[in-house]
């Protein structure tokens, strides 16, 4: 039994366009596992309806062995971490109380918190100098730092990242990518990752899951897409991307 | 001047249902004699004399200066809001007993006893209408009589709001007289003289007890067709007053002849002092050697203010309570986003005198403070409303995904992450919400409610700039007040990590 996560039969449907054809998927514990492909391909979606930000039209989505329904939803969320692009970031908060509000909300005491989040600095190589500022006070940079902290706050069983990357200039981004994968291996962390970069799913990835318009195309390591492609569109979608990094 | 009921509005409680029980509670404990008046000088003078009368008799009695027309002061002696008030047979007939005869001094206690309501003998003297003609003018045109008007279609005719409805008014009168002018317009009684000295209009409507007529050099042109009944002054009372109450009243009949009343109205206008002129009243009759002390200027300001704050500041309240929880509905959309933000947005649109209007002959309203903070609450509603609803709703979908992905409850999410972030917007609806609550709480006066309102109205009675800036200067400069205090409560109030 070493599926966290595993989704059987999901659909999602946006007035008449499918966004996610009957889906199944299993996200094994420990691993890193990232989906990939073109906008719209309904990588996203997938993502969001894990943590349940979207209602699935059909099928059903088991987290730990549990099947998540809307009562249990708010108390599955607290054992699964989210982190999106931009961050989100309250902007009302300063860091400490954005990566701490949780935490503080389930009444944790100060003892409990201060160590872990010493921790987490340490982690994220986030200067706790910095905590006291306000979101609009940090960087691209920091701000994805700051939302990966509060998605580990209360370690998490399952981290989830919608192209955590996506907006940060490219040195900070390579940086952040080597960060992530060894906080990924130094906790063990089960990851479900969506990005677009072929690159950063190839370097971060122990399991990537190409899809195109709605459906998962094919599901394997980087070197099995490269050698055993699925179909013309995994081969385009591979060599598209080394061309234009050749080019 | 406060009743009872005002006490609870300066202590600002948070349960309105709790407050309306208390309030009723309060009013129907005992009090003072309640003296109500309509809004021109002749009757805010006789209110003073009965108030005087009944206060020398050892019964308290207060006198709530010019609360509105006809109808209002009815309404709010059948409804128990007030005792007494001055009235006219005319009136009474016409008005209030609907009748199309001219009835009698008994025929009129007979009708009225039937519900309740007393009438003391005539005061002694007849304040018919007249409609009234700069001198010159009239005698330039020759014109003596109403009839003569027949021949001149081209003088323009302003007259009362009221005098324009009565059922003895204009439009029979016009009919009796077949006049048929080319221009009739509505203006406020004290105005009406101003547009009538400077040639804005060339007929109106008065009084004929009025201190204006010889004041301003003007003719009463006479009823050469005996159209305007009899207007004999008397005051109507509640019949279930203390007797030793109503004895006092009637100690008033037959005391004040035509040339008197004319001569207490003069003293009334010419020294801004109502109760100066009642004093007047007692001088004559009663040989009374009692000096009135007027009240400081700077103490009724502060009374004016302090009124004035309690009225805005109870309806803020009851907005901030009400309307925030409002728009947190309506910004969740739907059905019930669009009626409540539909409702509140007609609100804004009823003139507020309509309002005012509309709310007196309700049950629990009436002519009270409670009307006043009525009105003023659903005026400062939509601002605040509206602001809570926009607030929310530009809130980024990503803080929204982030605060539910958290897994804080529906509540939290509100309370900690939603409310906090639109706060500034919120803050600005109700920033705005008190600057248009202070404006219009100055209307609160005309039923009688008080406020800075109270020297606009008789100023603009009296037809005197100095006491309207009495009123006017405070309220303006009060509604800056409230916008400093805003903009500090936004450094206090508002997260600092919005501001940066």
């Amino acid at each position: 039994m070493s599926a966290l996560v595993q989704l059987i039969g999901v659909a999602k449907q946006y007035a008449d366009t499918p966004a996610l054809h009957p889906t199944n998927l299993s996200i094994e514990r420990g691993k890193t596992t990232v989906l990939i492909g073109p906008s719209g391909c309904g990588k996203s979606t997938l993502l969001r309806l894990v943590i349940r930000l979207i209602e699935p039209d059909t099928g059903n989505i088991y987290f730990d062995g549990t099947q998540i329904t809307l009562d249990n939803i708010d108390m599955l969320r607290r054992r699964i971490g989210y982190v999106i692009q931009e961050g989100g970031l309250f902007p009302h908060l300063t860091a400490r109380a954005n990566i701490l509000l949780m935490a503080r909300h389930l009444g944790k005491s100060e003892s409990e918190t201060k160590p872990r989040l010493s921790e987490l600095c340490e982690l994220t190589r986030f200067s706790e100098n910095l905590l006291p500022r306000y979101p609009v006070e940090l960087s691209g940079g920091q701000r994805q730092r700051v939302s990966l902290m509060r998605a580990l706050m209360l370690s998490p069983e399952l981290l989830l990242l919608d192209e955590p990357l996506g907006a940060l200039d490219p040195l900070v981004r390579a940086s952040l990518q080597k960060d992530l994968k060894e906080i990924f291996a130094r906790l063990h962390q089960t990851a479900l990752l969506v990005t677009h970069d072929l690159a950063e799913a190839a370097y971060l990835s122990d399991e990537i899951v190409l899809m195109n318009e709605g459906r998962i195309v094919q599901q394997g390591s980087i070197v099995d897409l490269r050698e055993k492609p699925a179909s013309n569109f995994v081969s385009e979608f591979i060599n598209a991307q080394r061309t234009l990094a050749l080019a | 001047m406060k009743r009872p009921h005002d006490r609870v509005m300066a202590g600002g409680g948070l349960f309105l249902p709790f407050l309306i029980l208390f309030a009723t509670a309060l009013s129907a404990a005992a009090q003072p004699v309640i003296i109500g008046s309509k809004k021109f000088t002749e009757s805010y003078v006789l209110g003073e004399i009965a108030k005087r009368k009944l206060t020398d008799g050892g019964i308290p009695a207060e006198h709530r200066q010019g609360m509105g027309g006809t109808i209002i002061l009815w309404e709010a002696l059948r409804g128990g809001q007030i005792d007494i008030y001055p009235e006219y047979t005319g009136t009474i007939t016409q008005e209030i007993l609907k009748s199309d005869q001219q009835l009698g001094i008994q025929q009129i206690e007979n009708a009225l006893g039937k519900i309740g309501i007393g009438m003391t003998e005539p005061l002694g003297f007849n304040n018919t209408y007249a409609l009234v003609m700069r001198r010159d003018r009239a005698e330039q045109l020759g014109i003596r009589a109403i009839s003569d008007l027949q021949k001149h279609p081209e003088l323009r005719i302003g007259l009362t709001h009221e005098f324009l409805d009565r059922r003895d008014g204009w439009r029979p009168l016009a009919m009796e007289y077949q006049l048929n002018p080319r221009s009739v317009i509505g203006i406020d009684h004290a105005l009406g003289y101003a547009a009538l000295q400077n040639g804005s209009i060339d007929v109106k409507d008065a009084y004929s007890t009025d201190a204006k007529i010889a004041e301003f050099n003007l003719v009463a042109l006479k009823d050469d067709r005996k159209f305007f009944p009899r207007y004999d002054s008397v005051f109507l009372f509640r019949s279930s007053l203390p007797i030793s109450a109503i004895a006092a009243l009637r100690k008033l009949e037959e005391t004040i002849d035509e040339e008197k009343m004319i001569r207490l109205n003069a003293e009334a206008e010419s020294t801004k002092n109502y109760a100066r002129a009642a004093n007047l009243y007692f001088e004559h009759g009663a040989g009374s050697t009692i000096t009135f002390v007027g009240e400081s200027l700077a103490h009724k300001l502060a009374r004016w203010t302090l009124r004035h704050l309690e009225l805005a500041g109870f309806s803020l309240l009851l907005s901030v309570l009400i309307g925030i929880p409002l728009g947190i509905f309506a910004s969740r959309g739907g059905a019930t986003g669009h009626v409540i933000l539909g409702f509140t947005g007609i609100v804004q649109t009823i003139p507020s005198l309509a309002l005012l209007a509309l709310l007196v002959p309700l049950p629990f309203f009436g002519i009270s403070a409670r009307t006043a903070v009525a009105a003023l609450f659903l005026y400062g509603l939509l601002p605040i409303v509206r602001n809570t609803a926009t607030g929310l709703q530009d809130i980024a979908q990503p803080i929204r995904d982030s605060a539910i992905a958290l897994g804080l409850e529906p509540g939290a999410r509100l309370h900690k992450i939603y409310l906090p972030i639109a706060s500034r917007s919120i803050l600005g609806g109700i920033k705005t919400s008190a600057v248009i609550t202070v404006g219009t709480a100055t209307l609160a006066a005309l039923i009688g409610a008080g406020g800075l309102g109270e020297p606009i109205l008789s100023g603009l009675n009296l037809n005197d700039h100095a006491t309207i800036l009495q009123g006017a200067i405070p309220a303006a400069v009060l509604a800056l007040v409230v916008q400093w205090f805003f903009d500090f409560l936004d450094r206090v109030l508002i997260p600092k990590g919005l501001r940066l």
